[in-house]
């Protein structure tokens, strides 16, 4: 029996040459990622262990991203530990300052992340990068820790699922919504402890972007990864930012799923996600009249160059309606450098959409666009559970960048095609 | 080891932002976070429980984010255990590491009510609901985890053993 591509990047990643769904093997960890609020806790733990070194400092890599640029006193106090302990042991991958990105949109960039790797984040949605082709999942700080000690971590191998994508995309529909329609189908538990491999014409057609934001909701179906094979788009992009060697692991033809689904895409209308779940998908005909009172439009789903283009074709020339607070947040500094270069900034500026700073700000009710009780939100964001955005009277609904831009106009959710000719 | 306690009742997919909501997320204190544990499910719960208490809920208990101030909240309101159909792997994981008992059982998860007394014995995973007489085995727990327990933790594992 042949391997899938996670099993293979698993078992790359111990002493043995082969291993199966159940396992419980030593890996050794390649990136071990962490944020500002997940990072205090890993180093108090690290700290409580003893250890005077990390196992390997170009392995760790901290983002400032949540709570920044500081939101308050207390996570200034965060920031503060974690920046101390960075420079303590000379961390050559801290993001601080005017070089914070929204973590999962800034490794890929940066090349940190490669094709093959094996990487843990304490964040969950580390799984983001199984579009670069590595097995990449959410941990706990503590697990962090122990990464920080050893290098490595613990893996139960998990039995993988495939989903193939087939036809052609509809109008305005992207990553966001094949994986909102896919999360619909199954549940947020569809993938519980399981790989979701996705593949198919539809997806080798996405650029990048399209697939990260496809990989990095995996976890709203509960999985613990969301691998696509790195194909020579993958390696188009990687190539150039790599600085370390990386490799490229294939599905082996015998592999075992324990389901296989096929997905027509010319059913996939654009998707919006109802409260308060990702599960809760409908195609955007039978969205009905819903008013929001905030679009936002970022973060580590869709903050990216791509999505900002989408957004910005929607919005050129027209106008937020006067109901609604439109919150662009760009989701790294080259992300604002190319935007503001092709005149994206001026176009969000001049509907009247706020620009705020990369950072993952109102996506987990941080700041930067907080809701009131009552309030509705559509968001490019990932989840819309209760209070996640603010108030726990509050409401969020979720949608790629075109619906989202498309209902800044409208004032209620509306598809791109009722305000584009 | 035996834990007893009065349950609390939740139902399917309670998220991390309902267990603690992000907007606490600015400190790491236990006590601090006990103020805030599953207010967005039910804003009175931190004052209503009492130490020794159980949370039982239904499917993908702990779904959402990664964030270990989960398990710290909880257990830092004074919950003995959660028993629940099935737990979110992230939480799963966490729970093992920062010492929190969990159990995994369909039955117990359907049928023990709000209120009820609960026993569970921690090391077989027998659930008992002391006020209707049921039993119910939890789903067994792999050999590494139970090592995990047994050492006090994922750090303490480290420190005795020199590695993972």
């Amino acid at each position: 029996m042949g391997m899938t591509i996670a099993e293979k990047i698993l078992a790359a990643h111990t002493d043995a040459r082969e291993v199966k769904p159940g396992d419980i093997v030593k890996v050794n960890v390649d990136v071990a990622l962490a944020n500002d609020i997940t990072a205090p806790l890993a180093i108090r733990a690290f700290q409580t262990g003893g250890q005077a070194k990390l196992a390997d400092p170009d392995r760790v890599v901290f983002v400032l991203d949540h709570f920044t640029p500081n939101k308050d006193i207390a996570s200034a106090n965060q920031c503060k530990l974690v920046r101390d302990f960075a420079h303590q042991h000379e961390l050559k991958n801290f993001f601080d300052g005017g070089e914070v990105g929204v973590e999962h949109a800034l490794l890929p960039e940066k090349g940190l992340v490669l094709p093959g790797d094996l990487v843990i984040g304490a964040d969950s949605h580390t799984c983001t990068y199984g579009a670069l082709g590595a097995f990449a999942t959410g941990v706990g700080s503590t697990d962090l820790a122990a990464a920080m000690m050893t290098s490595q971590a613990w893996m139960k191998v998990p039995e993988s699922m495939k989903f193939i994508f087939k036809g052609e995309l509809l109008p305005w529909v992207g990553g966001k919504d094949l994986i909102l329609y896919l999360i619909g189908d199954i549940g947020v538990d569809g993938g519980l402890y399981r790989v979701l491999e996705i593949e198919g014409p539809a997806v080798s057609s996405l650029d990048l972007s399209n697939r990260l934001t496809m990989s990095n909701m995996a976890i709203e179906a509960g999985a613990k990864a969301g691998i696509i094979y790195a194909d020579e788009k993958t390696e188009a992009y990687v190539k150039p930012r790599a600085k370390r060697p990386y490799t490229v692991f294939e599905s082996a033809a015998d592999a075992r799923y324990v389901s296989v689904r096929e997905y027509d895409c010319a059913n996939i209308e654009p998707q919006v996600a109802f409260p308060h779940l990702p599960e809760n998908a409908r195609p955007i005909s039978e969205v009905g009249e819903v008013r929001i009172d905030q679009v936002v439009i970022g973060s580590c789903t869709n903050g990216r160059i791509e999505d900002l283009r989408v957004s910005a074709r929607v919005l050129k020339g027209q106008k937020v309606d006067k109901g609604v607070r439109c919150v662009v947040l760009p989701a790294t500094p080259e992300v604002f450098l190319k935007a503001d270069e092709e005149g994206l900034i001026r176009i969000f500026l001049e509907a009247g959409a706020i620009i705020g700073p990369p950072s993952c700000g109102p996506c987990l009710g941080g700041h930067l666009g907080i809701l009131a009780k009552g309030e509705k939100a559509l968001a490019t964001t990932n989840r819309n559970f209760v209070g996640r955005m603010g108030d726990p009277g509050s409401e969020v609904y979720l949608s790629g960048p075109a619906v989202a831009a498309a209902s800044a106009v409208t004032g209620r959710i509306s598809s791109p095609s009722e305000v584009m000719e | 080891m035996n834990i007893r306690g009065r349950v609390f009742r939740f139902g399917d997919d309670i998220d991390t932002d309902a267990i603690i909501p992000a907007r606490y997320l600015n400190t790491s204190d236990p006590d601090e976070l006990r103020k805030h544990c599953m207010e967005d499910a039910d804003p009175a719960f931190s004052s209503k429980v009492s130490r020794g208490d159980i949370i039982v809920a239904g499917k993908n208990f702990g779904c959402g984010s990664s964030r270990e101030h989960a398990p710290i909240a909880i257990k830092a309101s004074g919950v003995s255990c959660v028993i629940a159909s099935s737990f979110a792997r992230i939480f799963f994981r966490n729970s093992f590491n920062m010492g929190l008992p969990i159990f995994e059982s369909d039955e117990a998860s359907a049928e023990v009510k709000e209120g009820d007394i609960v026993e569970v014995d921690a090391s077989t995973g027998l659930i008992t609901d002391v006020t209707t007489g049921k039993q119910y085995r939890s789903r067994p727990i792999p050999q590494f985890m139970q090592e995990l327990i047994a050492d006090g933790g994922l750090m303490e594992h480290i420190l005795k053993r020199g590695g993972i």
